[in-house]
């Protein structure tokens, strides 16, 4: 294998940064600091006045395969992801059919492991995220399955939840909840409140999320078992899970993108591009997740990336499903609302690449399809997967040059700041001046 | 705020500036006098083609839209689409698509989901979308019809002309709206047309009827329907939307009509001037008893008769557009 050199960029370590090289030879860091005897063949990769730290990793990717190719593949999943930074994507199980079994999942780390990224899978809780019988968690666990969730809906029945914890527990993996109460969203298609109201939409209030994100930090007390909250968009579930959190119970959660970007006005015009699960929330809470991510008090920025055929987003707003684009976009998103402040490189790195990658337990995880480690340390030795991000250019999202499948991102027409420049992945290096090489 | 909606859609009402309605009130106040003609017909959009798509069961809504659109001329393509466009597999951009085909200028559109209609605008930019009704968002011809009513009973007492009288009538007019408004795109055209002409707006109903944030309408909530029945000049009763779920927010039909229903003892109470109004069609029994809405004071048969000379403003002004004068 051929040898990479980032030269000149800030390279972003887990508590400093400091301007350097990164040579990268077989896949591996061999240098960091100033490199000056880089092979005679080595690709080089002006860094300066970019951000050089570990590959970005995804907790929450909707790659549509099996079921949905029309929407995305892995494989454009994948290509999507690489240009928008990522190294590793999880895969989310609600595909059809739903990846709660051992060949699913194993169908899924093969087509993964096609792509320059690595691929890991959640798998479901619940057989067919019917949430009624627990799916053969141990079994998906012994592939490397570390995350298992229903997503797209939680697991709305509390016994059923408590018990997928305890078996959960001594397998050491993680569930992660789509934390909405379905009786109390009430099959609401935006934010309960006055937008809603004057608009003549059925809500989805902030509650429905609230009461299920205060039951399972209860059923975790209860059982012992991890529980990682997906996109949460209150400030009341970011209070209530931090202060779980600093009790030791072993919670984690993650924002989304779009909840930190976009508030429930969005909705006005009816556009289904805006319609997501949880919904677009009002702006006060668009500012708390803002706030929270630039106070370090954020454990992850996961995309939620869920891309859909245009004809579905054709339908009237209530019919349409819910979900948006995500992975092209979101390290720019991140990088404008952390700001410029001296700790923005270490959150960013820590938001997108550490935190992520410690709850999906990616870091040299044993699947059987051996993926490599991601969110380390910029150290000679580590796994080459690297992104190179150019802090200094500005540009325009245009939906017309995504590379996923679907085009239903919110972003269209939306001035960027900072852009991926470069992604090195599994040592090879994926996107070269903001292009797939 | 839309200054008039010459050339325009008209999907709501919340956006529409004074001058915009009552130029609208104004204009149909001429076609009430083509409507007492022998020939009910005047050729304003001659040569003009209305499309009439209703996903929604109507019966009188469609008819009034259809009696305007054929006395001014137009020609009517009518299409009853009633199942959801997912049952059918068809998007609602294609199959405005293929209407637009046709050949058109106007489409009148209801729709079971709320902001069909301004969706539909965004695909043919180059038709005039009118909204007959998008789930519980607006029902904009609705809001006007009722305004229009109310200026015409008014005025007819004082023995003036609506017309003479612009937005004058509703100074301070004391309007008190009853029943399911968080069902009700009735009530959110209706509330946006009285307040913006100038109007007091009451609201009375169960609790869970009511919007969940409606300490952000421009109205004032009364406790119960009884107290409110001697302060108002005119009640708008609305209909129970049992099709849209709203039987599972009141215990019983019976206990709705107990508490705000407009029974005959309550009609006793309200002042002889009070206006009754019902967008209809009505649950006689359940919002209203059958006697009071075959009172004098109920003007529910006037509300449907001046569906169509307010639905003629409406489609003359949106798609002529012009500002000759036509009824001549």
């Amino acid at each position: 294998m051929s040898s990479i050199v980032l030269r000149g960029g800030l390279v972003v370590g887990e508590s400093s940064a400091e301007v350097g090289d990164v040579l990268i030879v077989d896949g591996r860091i061999a240098a960091v600091g100033v490199v000056a005897d880089a092979p005679g063949d080595a690709v080089e990769v002006d860094a300066s006045g970019c951000w050089v730290g570990p590959g970005l990793v995804d907790l929450h990717t909707h790659l549509r395969e099996p079921g949905r190719e029309e929407a995305e593949t892995i494989e454009s999943g994948a290509a999507a992801g690489a240009l928008g930074g990522f190294t590793a994507l999880v895969a989310m199980p609600n595909t059809e059919p739903a990846l709660d079994n051992v060949a699913l999942v194993s169908y899924v780390l093969d087509r993964g492991a096609r792509t320059p990224l690595d691929i890991a899978v959640a798998g479901a809780i619940t057989q067919g995220r019917r949430g009624e019988m627990l799916a053969p968690l141990a079994e998906m666990a012994e592939l490397g399955v570390r995350l298992f969730t229903d997503d797209g809906i939680g697991v709305q029945d509390p016994s059923l939840m408590r018990r997928a914890l305890t078996y959960a527990k001594p397998l050491g993996v993680r569930l992660a909840q789509h934390c909405e109460d379905e009786l109390l969203a009430g099959g609401g298609s935006m934010n309960e409140g006055a937008v809603s109201s004057r608009l003549g939409l059925v809500g989805r209030p902030a509650l429905a999320e609230e009461l299920m994100v205060l039951r399972d930090i209860e059923l975790v007390r209860l059982t012992g078992g991890a529980v990682h909250f997906l996109h949460l968009s209150t400030k009341r579930s970011l209070d209530v899970v931090v202060s779980a959190r600093n009790e030791g119970l072993p919670v984690t959660f993650e924002v989304a993108p779009h909840h930190f970007t976009l508030d429930e006005t969005a909705c006005e015009q009816f556009d289904p591009l805006f319609k997501v699960h949880p919904p677009l929330r009002p702006r006060r809470d668009v500012e708390a997740l803002r706030k929270a991510m630039r106070s370090g008090l954020v454990d992850a920025v996961a995309t939620d990336h869920a891309p859909h055929a245009p004809e579905l987003k054709d339908l009237p707003f209530d019919e349409a499903p819910a979900g948006m684009l995500g992975l092209e976009h979101v390290a720019s998103l991140t990088f404008e609302a952390l700001g410029s402040e001296d700790a923005s490189p270490l959150r960013f790195f820590a938001l997108l690449s550490r935190g992520p990658a410690r709850i999906a337990q990616l870091r040299n995880s044993d699947v059987r399809i051996r993926h490599s480690g991601h969110g380390g340390v910029l150290a000679a030795g580590e796994d080459a997967n690297l992104v190179v991000f150019d802090t200094e250019t500005r540009w325009t999202a245009r939906s017309s040059e995504l590379h996923s499948r679907a085009t239903n991102s919110p972003y269209d027409g939306r001035e960027l700041a900072g852009k991926v420049r470069a992604t090195i992945a599994k040592g090879r290096l994926v996107v070269n001046e903001g292009v797939l090489a | 705020m839309i200054g008039t909606i010459r050339g325009q859609n008209l999907l709501s009402l919340d956006n529409v500036s004074r001058e915009a309605i009552v130029e609208v009130l104004d204009t149909a106040e001429s076609f009430v006098e083509v409507n007492r003609r022998s020939i009910k017909k005047v050729p304003a959009l001659k040569g003009r083609v209305v499309a009439s798509l209703f996903f929604e069961e109507s019966t009188r809504t469609r008819l009034s839209f259809e009696t305007a659109a054929k006395r001014l001329s137009a020609d009517v393509l009518s299409l009853a689409v009633a199942s959801s466009s997912v049952k059918k597999g068809e998007s609602l951009r294609d199959t405005i698509a293929t209407i637009d085909a046709l050949g058109i200028d106007a489409v009148v559109m209801r729709h079971q989901s709320s902001g069909a209609a301004l969706q539909v605008s965004r695909y043919v930019p180059h038709v005039h979308v009118i909204n007959a009704g998008d789930g519980l968002h607006q029902h904009p011809t609705q809001g006007l019809l009722d305004a229009f009513t109310i200026r015409q009973v008014l005025a007819e007492r004082m023995g003036i002309s609506g017309a003479e009288s612009g937005s004058e009538l509703f100074n301070g007019l004391r309007i008190l709206i009853v029943g399911d408004i968080r069902h009700s795109r009735v009530a959110r055209s209706d509330i946006a047309a009285y307040v913006t002409l100038g109007a007091q707006v009451r609201v009375a109903a169960p609790g869970t009827l009511l919007p969940a944030d409606i300490e952000n309408w421009p109205v004032t909530v009364v406790d119960s329907f009884d107290e409110a029945l001697e302060w108002a000049d005119v009640v708008g009763l609305l209909r129970l939307q049992r099709e849209r779920g709203s039987g599972s927010f009141v215990p019983s039909l019976g206990e709705f009509t107990q508490t705000f229903g407009l029974t005959v003892e309550r009609a006793k109470r309200l002042r002889p001037s009070t206006i009754i109004m019902h967008p209809g069609p009505m649950n006689r029994g359940v919002e209203i008893d059958s006697r009071v809405a075959d009172l004098p004071a109920a003007v529910i048969e006037r509300q449907v008769a001046n569906g169509v000379p307010i639905r003629m403003a409406v489609l003359y002004l949106t798609v002529a557009g012009s500002k000759e004068e036509v009824v001549s």
